[in-house]
C-alpha cells in the first residue's frame, strides 16, 4: 500500500472524469486514492458579529454536508470498483491545500480535473488547474 | 441648490404624509423633558467630578483601572506585541481548524464596532478642547487601555458558553457569574444582570443614536438641511434588513468597507504629514509642551489631560466590556491568545488612527495662536479654530485644507462607520437582552425592532439629555465591567503564566 494518488473532487464533470482517470490507473498501478475536498476559505475575510458566532455551528453543517451530497457517494463508487479509497475534506485556499495534502500524505501522483472555459473571471483569478500546473509537489496529471 | 430644492421637495412630502410637523417638534420637547428630568441624577452622578476639582471621577476609574491591569501583567501589551502579532497573522494556528473564527477575523469584527466617530469626531472634540497636549494624555491611556482590553477578553473567551448546537455567547455577562462562582465570590450575578442594563442602553444610545444623529448630520452637512428622520428612516431599514431580515450581504460589503475606508483615511492623513513633513518635529513639541503646561488651553494641563483620557476611553472602550463579547467566538484552546490579539485593538484604534486625526489637525494649522504670546486663542472653553468648526467638522475643515474633494469621503466614512458600529452594537445589545430575558426567536426579534426604532428617534431629534444618557450609559458599563475584572484578574494571571511557560519550553508550537 505504498503508492497513492491525490484525487481533487469538487463535484464537477470534470473532476468526475479525472477521478475515472485516477481508478483506473490505479487499478493498473495497485494503489489507494485519497479523495481532498476543499471548501474555499480565507482566515482574513470579513464577518459580522452573529457569523462569528454561528461559524462553528455552520462548519460542522458544511463539513456534513459535503460528506452526504459529495465525499460519500464518491467514496462508494470507488470502493464498488475494487480501488481502496479515503477521502479528507478540508478549508483553506484551494490550489495550496491540495498541494499541502499531497505533500503531507506523501502521495505519488495528484489528479485534477480542468473546466476548461476560458472566462474573464479565470483570466483575472487564474483557474486551480493552471497554478496547479505550477505549484504541485509530486506528478499531476490535469484532465480535460 | 437643485439638490437642494429636492431634498427639501421630497421632506415636505414625507412631512405632509405625516402631517403633524409642529406635534412632532413638541414631542421631540416633551421627550426631552422627561428624559432630563428622570435620567439627570445618573448623568451628573457618571460625570461628576472629584470634590473640589474638575477632574471626572470615572475617568480616573478607567485610568486607574489600565495602569493597575498594566502594572499587575509586567507591561504585558509591551511584552507581548510581538506574539499578538504572530498570532493574527495566523502562524500559531492549527490548519486543521481552517474554517473556523480566526484570530485576524475576531479583531477586524471588534475593531470594525470601535473604530467610528470617536476616531474622527471625538479626537476633535479632545484637540479642540484640550489643545494639542490632549494628544499626549490621549496615546497614554490608549496605551495603557491595551492591558484592560487584554484582560476582559481574555476572560470573555474562557468563560463564553458553547451550546449543543456549536454556537457560542461570550461576554462580561458570563464571566462575572461563572468567574464569580468559581472563585467563591458573591454578587456575581446581580453584577451580569446590572451590566446587561447598562450595556443595552449603551447599545440604544451611544451605539445606536449618537451614530445615527451624528451620521445626519454630516450628510446634511453636504447635502444641505433636510429632515433627519428621513436619515433615520433609510438607515433604520437598512440595519432592520441586516439584523432582522439577515441580509447579510449588506453586512459583508459594510464588513468589507470599513477597514479599506480606515486604510484610506490613515494614508491620506500620512500624505498630509508627508507634505509637510518640515513640521512634524513642531507638532509633536506642541503635543509635549501642551501635555505638561497646557499652553494656555483651559484648564490648563488637567483640561488636556481631561479631555485626553476621555476621548481615548470613549474611542476604544477599553474597559468597558463590550470588546469582550465580540471576540469570545474565536476558536482557540487557549482564552489567553485572544487576550494578546484583543490587546491590538487600543493600539490600532487610538495610538494610530486617532493620533492621525489630531496630527492633521494640528499640523494644518485649524487651531489659532496668538501671535504675540504664542498661546492659543480660546473662546468659551473651546480653542478658536481656522473656520470656525468643531467636532466632525473640524477633522473635516483640516483634511480639506490639505486635499480639497477629502470631505466628501470623510462622509461617507463617517456613514459607513456610524453604520457598522450600530451593527456591533445591535449585536453587544442583543446578547445583553437574552442574557436578562433568555434566548427565542420572539424576544431576539422584540429587540432588534425597538433597536430600529431607536435609529429612527436618533437621526430625528437632537436629544441632548438622551444623548448624555447613553454615554453615561456605556461608562456605567465600565464601572460593572472593572469590578469584575480587579477580582477575576488572577485568573488571568495564571493563564498568562501558564502559556507563556508552555511558550518558551516549545509546548505551543508554530504551526507556520
Amino acid at each position: 500500500m505504498s503508492t497513492k494518488y491525490v484525487v481533487a473532487c469538487d463535484g464537477s464533470p470534470a473532476s468526475g472524469r479525472a477521478l475515472k482517470l485516477a481508478v483506473e490507473q490505479a487499478k493498473i498501478n495497485k494503489a489507494s486514492l485519497l479523495l481532498v475536498h476543499v471548501l474555499e476559505w480565507s482566515p482574513y475575510s470579513f464577518l459580522t458579529p452573529e457569523e462569528l458566532e454561528e461559524r462553528h455551528k455552520r462548519r460542522a453543517e458544511e463539513v456534513k454536508r459535503a460528506h452526504t451530497a459529495l465525499i460519500d457517494p464518491l467514496l462508494e463508487t470507488v470502493t464498488a470498483e475494487g480501488v481502496s479509497a479515503n477521502a479528507i475534506i478540508r478549508y483553506g485556499h484551494v490550489t495550496e491545500t491540495l498541494a499541502q495534502v499531497a505533500e503531507q500524505e506523501s502521495a505519488s501522483q495528484m489528479f485534477i480535473g480542468r473546466t476548461g472555459q476560458s472566462s474573464l473571471a479565470k483570466l483575472v483569478f487564474g483557474s486551480v488547474a493552471a497554478a496547479m500546473a505550477q505549484i504541485a509537489p509530486v506528478p499531476c496529471t490535469i484532465v480535460p | 441648490m437643485q439638490n437642494k430644492k429636492l431634498i427639501a421637495g421630497v421632506g415636505a412630502v414625507g412631512l405632509g404624509l405625516l402631517s403633524t410637523p409642529v406635534l412632532a417638534s413638541s414631542v421631540d420637547e416633551t421627550v426631552n423633558q422627561i428624559f432630563a428630568s428622570a435620567t439627570g441624577w445618573f448623568v451628573n452622578f457618571i460625570f461628576s467630578p472629584f470634590p473640589g476639582t474638575s477632574f471626572p471621577w470615572i475617568v480616573a476609574w478607567l485610568v486607574v483601572a489600565a495602569t493597575v491591569f498594566t502594572l499587575y501583567f509586567g507591561f504585558i501589551q509591551f511584552r507581548a506585541f510581538r506574539h499578538s502579532i504572530s498570532l493574527v497573522k495566523g502562524d500559531y494556528s492549527d490548519p486543521n481548524d481552517a474554517g473556523e473564527v480566526s484570530h485576524f477575523q475576531a479583531l477586524a469584527t471588534a475593531l470594525s464596532g470601535t473604530v467610528g466617530l470617536g476616531n474622527i469626531a471625538g479626537v476633535a472634540v479632545a484637540v479642540g478642547i484640550g489643545g494639542p497636549g490632549a494628544t499626549f494624555w490621549m496615546i497614554m491611556a490608549g496605551l495603557m487601555g491595551m492591558a484592560s482590553k487584554f484582560t476582559e477578553c481574555t476572560l470573555g473567551v474562557k468563560y463564553r458558553n458553547e451550546y449543543a448546537d456549536g454556537t457560542v455567547s461570550g461576554g462580561p455577562m458570563y464571566y462575572l457569574t461563572k468567574g464569580f462562582a468559581e472563585r467563591g465570590l458573591p454578587g456575581g450575578r446581580f453584577l451580569a444582570i446590572l451590566f446587561s442594563i447598562f450595556c443595552i442602553l449603551g447599545a440604544l444610545g451611544g451605539g445606536n443614536m449618537f451614530q445615527a444623529n451624528q451620521a445626519h448630520q454630516q450628510i446634511s452637512g453636504i447635502v444641505g438641511d433636510y429632515p433627519g428622520w428621513i436619515t433615520g428612516l433609510i438607515f433604520a431599514l437598512v440595519v432592520f434588513a441586516v439584523i432582522v431580515g439577515g441580509l447579510k450581504s449588506i453586512a459583508r460589503v459594510t464588513e468589507k468597507v470599513v477597514p479599506f475606508m480606515g486604510v484610506m483615511y490613515v494614508g491620506a492623513a500620512i500624505i498630509i504629514l508627508l507634505l509637510n513633513a518640515d513640521k512634524i518635529g513642531w507638532a509633536f513639541g506642541q503635543i509635549f509642551a501642551g501635555a505638561f503646561t497646557g499652553l494656555g488651553v483651559a484648564g490648563g494641563l488637567v483640561g488636556a489631560l481631561i479631555q485626553g483620557f476621555k476621548r481615548a476611553a470613549f474611542s476604544n472602550e477599553a474597559g468597558v466590556g463590550s470588546a469582550a463579547i465580540a471576540h469570545s467566538a474565536v476558536r482557540t484552546k487557549e482564552p489567553i491568545t485572544e487576550g494578546f490579539v484583543s490587546l491590538l485593538e487600543p493600539f490600532i484604534d487610538t495610538v494610530v488612527i486617532c493620533t492621525m486625526t489630531a496630527l492633521v489637525i494640528i499640523i494644518t494649522g485649524q487651531l489659532m495662536v496668538d501671535p504675540a504670546t504664542g498661546l492659543y486663542i480660546t473662546e468659551g472653553g473651546r480653542i478658536v479654530t481656522a473656520t470656525g468648526a468643531s467636532g466632525v467638522g473640524l477633522t473635516s475643515a483640516a483634511f480639506e485644507s490639505a486635499i480639497s474633494w477629502f470631505p466628501y469621503v470623510l462622509a461617507i466614512a463617517v456613514i459607513l462607520f456610524a453604520f457598522s458600529t450600530m451593527i456591533s452594537w445591535s449585536y453587544y445589545g442583543l446578547k445583553a437582552w437574552t442574557y436578562l430575558f433568555g434566548e427565542g426567536k420572539s424576544k431576539e426579534v422584540t429587540f432588534k425592532v425597538i433597536f430600529c426604532i431607536f435609529v429612527v428617534i436618533g437621526a430625528a431629534a437632537n436629544l441632548g439629555p438622551v444623548i448624555d444618557f447613553s454615554d453615561a450609559a456605556i461608562f456605567a458599563m465600565a464601572v460593572v465591567n472593572i469590578i469584575g475584572l480587579y477580582c477575576l484578574m488572577p485568573i488571568v494571571k495564571r493563564e498568562l503564566n501558564s502559556y507563556l511557560e508552555r511558550l518558551k519550553s516549545g509546548e505551543i508550537k508554530k504551526f507556520k
